[in-house]
């Protein structure tokens, strides 16, 4: 068997091939939703309407969606330089912490500089952390998925500790939970009295940023030449170790503002179960959008769909909500296929 | 001696997207024959043998081994048929030694055991009968090339090969080694083995061969009996119309540009530079010959400005370059021209306009305050595809999707269009086909008539002799003595490759 | 008793091999894997679904051994997708691995949830019980820790003899190894290597599932949620530090595992001052050094994360 190459896909190809991952998505799930007894057309029929079906669904996707678009462009950024980093969990984690510690200190500022500020501190927070493991990358040779995956347990425990000790709000009844972040660090609601937050307009904003990043600048020229091929861009002068730095420090802010999303903007404080895996799921959102920071809005409204829906559909069906963890690991599979196939041909001899 | 053709290809044909790179081939080959296999690169050689040893299938055509048919894609069922194959890129693993390279494969996968003793006494009598001198025990990654090529060729020997086809396998021997290989050859056909050569070398061609097939863009253009046919002949077959090489004027050098005082350097795929010291002038083409993995590759690394010295000094138009890199090195007008294009010379998933802005993309011209300007950029990737006459869909195609031929071109452009005062091309015109080589040849010639210092790095002997105002040889990590254009013979620039000094010296300025 | 004492008691060492016996597992499997050129990075995922299974077919009514089978098998079928896409397709193994170890996880928790939908806390099953060697377990400290284990812990062992064996001294070894190294040179003697890469990856991921397995049926008796906790990701840093070689991965394997028994014993004895997840902490800090250590020595199987294209077009 041999992969031949196409030459340069058409628009319609580069659409069609996705759209057929999802397509094989749906049918592959479809066997569990069998083998759990439901009827798949009725089971994704409820998971659509949970979903999008009205107005309370769609801004809890949208919501849902908000810290997926933060960690799926801290991904887009990473994967397109080759740097695999997997640590976004962390990364999250890491700026919820500084929002806590900042957003509970009682510093004497308006919400429109605590917030910038907060903001600013999270991201230093997030790209220090997957600075180690890009350095031992470059320096050691050490391989960055292994670091940053181990890095996720112990950042996680380091969260507990703190949780359980200096950040631990004295009135919340022993729970391991931190202090509510005062009023002026919190990013208002979109919405009076729903929970769609400013977090989703920030992200917008950062997809955008990091798109015109990526395609008109001199940094993001040199990131995807490293990403494609870091000889050739060491080569023609292209400095490889600083580029994958400043791809770190990036993605890690990125990842880092997820977190910081979600406690000031929806929970208002940090518990150990801000994030269901957002870090993970964030790959997904990456992969699914090919890397594109713009798609990346889209595939993370789609997956954010995907889990809100599953979790409405499973109060009604009898089939449990992690098929929604299912369906997106199965398009992330499927979805690397049909990029393959809209690059390659399959020759059987 | 029966006389029915031991190999018989009838009507090979094989097509990749748009490409035929094999078009109705049939041919037989004798008993005891060495059958030479003619044609520049890309003409389609390698390919055919591919299909013949079973990496590809052809779409059309038959193979029969010995009378029968053989199965096709299938790499074990023509090492079955005693189908033997010298790859040009040498297929063994570096790590495990040469029996275990030798017994790979040989014994069935679920045996519980593999039996040391019976292939180590193989191995010894097929060394002493063949005359293929080699420590069983020891690791690959430790032998020369000449050595691996002697445990390549056991290799098809231990599996009783009768057809023992090599392709290209002169390109990495000295001239020594050369005739200690065809001399092998010699040895092996008094033995009853059949023998394809594949080569694009005319002199090799004539000296070893019996019958010659010439290919061109596919097809089966020629057949001669080698002793009926002259070098003239057979280059008119493979290029099939007149091309003049290109021919170099006398040479003017002037002042020096670019100096290496006792450089030393790490091994860099091969060994490294050992107190080297070179000095290239202005006007002048300095060729560098010698067997790959002697310090070419390094010192190509060290001038491209990827690696530092580790003692010595490098200095441009006089002054001491402290801090050296790929960015200080075009600062300081050196233009590079890498070895391999596609993994050095470019960025195979970026497009035209993308790869022939990477060396400048931080110049005012192309980038302000941050942002680039790909107008700019476009409009310079339109000049050098219409300068250099670059066939490509257009300037935002991706660039893996050239030829080999116009992808060296774009490199060419990118390189000499800041009129660079040195220029460094290493192994510039390797697997290109005759008239792009001339192109290249011509580009080199015009640049060192404006007043350029290059070196030219080659491992093509006849090359060098061509292009070069003068010669000097790298073996072991160390330089000879410079001569002039026709000072030295190839006899002796074999013995100074093969590493006996004779006149070695440290400073060939 | 003081941090030093510890040392030398028999349940320490009882501890070590017991919490070194799936890593054992694990670390073969993927050693296997990356000889032959593929960075497996679904162990997690592998690992969790063989815990499940393992637990789930004697929970079924099946006896032990058919459980680790049936992980066993469970684990082959993910190796085998994770081939397809990596081998042939030649598709990222980073993402590809990913990939595996969230579907496996998920499709894990979706089965478990799918079968036993009203559990609150985890139904046990009858673990394997350990199985004193006549003899030798009467060696002092010695013979409590490496002889009277259970029978999986055993084969743990007896596995790292057999994959030494094979790897060195049989041909399919010779051919993994080598398609590690230098998949042309597997070709050009007419072995598939699209068949000896599935064919590793399949048994590695085997051995990695059972390593899971041995979490729900001879360390702990039920299967919990993250119960595999990272463990996953210390075997691919086991491998690196064992210079892909058995013998080596082993010593690594028990390091590890007596420093984590270690850890748990300090955590008693030091009386609460320092905050318990700090020792918690403590294996994964200690497998990121060891990384470090060894990274620069590292004599990494060339061919490993290089996809393969037949032919020299």
């Amino acid at each position: 068997m041999r992969l031949e190459p196409k030459p340069a896909p058409s628009l319609a190809i580069t659409l069609l091939f996705p759209l057929a991952a999802i397509a094989a998505t749906l049918a592959l799930t479809s066997i569990l939703v069998l083998a759990a007894g439901a009827s798949p057309l009725s089971v994704f029929h409820l998971v659509a309407k949970g979903a999008a079906g009205s107005q309370f669904a769609l801004l809890e996707t949208l919501t849902r969606a908000t810290p997926l678009i933060f960690t799926g462009l801290s991904i887009a950024v990473a994967f397109r330089a080759r740097l695999w980093n997997i640590g976004a969990e962390a990364q999250l984690y890491i700026g919820g912490v500084v929002t806590v510690v900042l957003g509970t200190a009682a510093l004497p500022l308006p919400s429109i500089v605590l917030i910038p500020v907060i903001m600013a501190a999270v991201m230093a927070a997030g790209a220090l952390l997957l600075l180690g493991p890009a350095v031992l990358k470059t320096r050691f040779g050490v391989d960055e998925v292994v670091t940053t995956l181990l890095i996720n347990f112990i950042v996680l425990l380091f969260v507990s500790m703190l949780l359980e000790g200096v950040l631990k709000d004295p009135m919340g009844l022993g729970w391991p939970q931190s202090q509510k972040v005062v009023a002026e660090a919190q990013l208002p609601r979109l919405i009076q009295g729903k929970r769609l937050h400013y977090g989703f307009v920030i992200a917008l904003a950062a997809a955008v940023v990091v798109w015109v990043v990526m395609k008109k600048t001199v940094l993001g020229y040199e990131m995807r030449a490293v990403g494609h091929n870091p000889e050739g861009a060491r080569f023609v002068g292209i400095p490889v170790n600083r580029t994958l730095m400043k791809t770190a420090l990036l993605s890690g802010g990125l990842a880092a503002l997820a977190g910081f999303s979600e406690v000031s903007g929806l929970k208002g404080n940090l518990t150990l179960d801000l994030s269901p895996g957002y870090g993970y799921t964030g790959i997904v959102v990456a992969m699914l959008a090919m890397l594109n920071p713009l798609g990346v809005i889209a595939s993370a409204i789609f997956v954010a769909g995907i889990f809100v829906g599953a979790d409405a559909m499973s109060r009604a069906a009898r089939v449990p909500s992690y098929i929604a963890d299912v369906m997106v690991a199965t398009a992330l599979l499927t979805m690397v296929v049909a990029i393959l196939l809209t690059r390659f041909r399959i020759r059987w001899r | 001696m029966s006389s029915d053709p031991v190999l018989r290809l009838s009507r090979i044909s094989k097509r990749f997207g748009p490409l035929r790179a094999n078009d109705a081939i049939s041919f037989d080959l004798k008993r005891g024959e060495v059958v030479a296999l003619l044609g520049e690169n890309g003409a389609g050689k390698t390919t055919l043998m591919n299909i013949l040893f079973g990496h590809y299938v052809a779409d059309e055509g038959t193979v029969e081994a010995f009378g029968r048919p053989l199965a096709p894609g299938d790499p074990r069922a023509a090492l079955d048929a005693g189908i033997g194959m010298v790859h040009q890129h040498f297929t063994l693993a570096d790590n495990m030694t040469v029996q275990e390279n030798i017994a790979l494969g040989t014994e069935r996968l679920w045996r519980l055991r593999l039996d040391r003793t019976a292939a180590r006494r193989r191995i010894a009598q097929l060394s002493a009968d063949f005359g293929l001198a080699v420590d069983p025990t020891a690791t690959v990654s430790t032998l020369s090339v000449g050595e691996r090529q002697r445990v390549e060729i056991l290799k098809a020997l231990y599996r009783e090969a009768r057809i023992l086809i090599l392709d290209e396998p002169t390109a990495v021997l000295t001239p020594a080694e050369t005739d200690a290989l065809f001399r092998t050859l010699k040895l092996l056909v008094a033995k009853g083995l059949s023998i394809i050569f594949i080569s694009h070398k005319l002199h090799e061609v004539m000296a070893v061969s019996d019958r010659v097939l010439v290919l061109r863009s596919g097809r089966l253009v020629g057949e001669r009996e080698t002793g009926a046919t002259d070098r003239r002949e057979l280059a008119a077959l493979m290029v099939g119309q007149e091309v003049r090489p290109a021919e170099a004027s006398p040479a003017k050098p002037g002042a020096p540009l670019l100096t290496l005082e006792r450089v030393s350097t790490l091994p860099y795929n091969g060994a490294g530079l050992d107190a080297v010291s070179l000095t290239l002038a202005a006007g002048e083409i300095t060729g560098l010959a010698g067997v790959s993995g002697n310090g070419q590759a390094a010192l190509a690394a060290l001038i491209a400005g990827i690696r530092r010295p580790t003692d010595g000094t490098i200095s441009i138009a006089g002054q001491d370059m402290a801090d050296w890199s790929p960015r200080a090195a075009l600062a300081h007008g050196v233009a590079r021209i890498p070895e391999d294009r596609h993994a050095v010379g470019s960025i195979g998933d970026m497009s035209v306009t993308e790869n022939v802005i990477a060396e400048r993309y931080r110049s005012a011209r192309f980038s302000r305050m941050g942002f680039l300007n790909w107008k700019a950029a476009r409009r310079f990737a339109e000049k050098l595809i219409a300068d250099y006459d670059v066939k490509c869909p257009s300037p935002e195609a991706r660039i893996r999707l050239l030829s080999g031929g116009n992808m060296q071109k774009l490199i060419l452009g990118r390189a000499l269009d800041p009129d660079p005062a040195v220029i460094l091309a290493s192994q510039p015109t390797r697997g290109l086909d005759v008239g792009a080589v001339a192109y290249v040849h011509r580009m080199l010639l015009e640049a060192r008539d404006r007043g350029a210092a290059i070196l030219l790095i080659s491992e093509d002997l006849e090359e060098i002799l061509a292009m070069s105002d003068r010669i000097v040889v790298m073996s072991k990590g160390r330089l000879s003595t410079p001569s002039l254009r026709g000072e030295r013979s190839i006899r002796e620039l074999g013995e100074l490759m093969a590493g006996h000094d004779g006149e070695r010296s440290d400073h060939a300025a | 008793m003081d941090a030093l004492e510890i040392l030398f008691t028999a349940s320490f060492w009882v501890a070590t091999i017991r919490i070194a016996s799936p890593l054992i597992f694990a670390t073969m499997g993927e050693l296997i894997c990356e000889r032959a050129g593929v960075l497996n990075l679904g162990i997690e995922g592998i690992m969790t679904a063989g815990a499940f299974a393992g637990w789930f077919t004697v929970y079924s009514g099946g006896d032990l051994w058919a459980g680790l089978a049936v992980a066993a098998l469970v684990g082959a079928l993910f190796g085998l997708l994770h081939a397809t896409l990596t081998v042939p397709l030649g598709l990222s193994q980073h993402v590809v691995g990913i990939g595996i170890t969230l579907l496996a996880t998920s499709l894990t928790y979706f089965t478990y949830r799918l079968a036993l939908p009203e559990v609150t806390s985890p139904p046990k099953i009858e673990p394997f019980q350990p199985l004193p060697i006549p003899g030798l377990s009467s060696i002092p400290v010695l013979g409590e820790a490496l002889f009277t284990q259970t029978p999986l812990t055993y084969l743990a062992f007896l596995t790292v003899a057999a994959v030494a064996w094979v790897l060195y001294r049989t041909p399919v070894g010779l051919a993994v190894r080598a398609v590690g190294e230098n998949p042309s040179a597997v070709e050009a003697q007419g072995i598939s290597v699209t068949g000896i890469r599935t064919g590793a990856v399949m048994v590695g991921s085997a051995l990695m599932a059972v390593g899971g397995a041995f979490l729900t049926t001879s360390a702990f008796n039920s299967f919990f949620f993250q119960m595999i906790n990272g463990r996953g990701w210390i075997c691919i840093a086991l491998v690196v530090f064992g210079s892909w070689r058995p013998g080596k991965a082993l010593i690594g394997a028990i390091l590890f595992a007596a420093f984590d028994a270690y850890q748990v014993r300090l955590q008693q004895i030091s009386g609460g001052i320092v905050p318990y997840q700090v020792f918690l902490m403590m294996p994964y800090a200690l497998s990121i050094l060891a990384l470090i250590l060894v990274a620069r020595r590292a004599t990494y199987p060339k061919a490993l994360m290089i996809p393969y294209q037949k032919g020299e077009r």
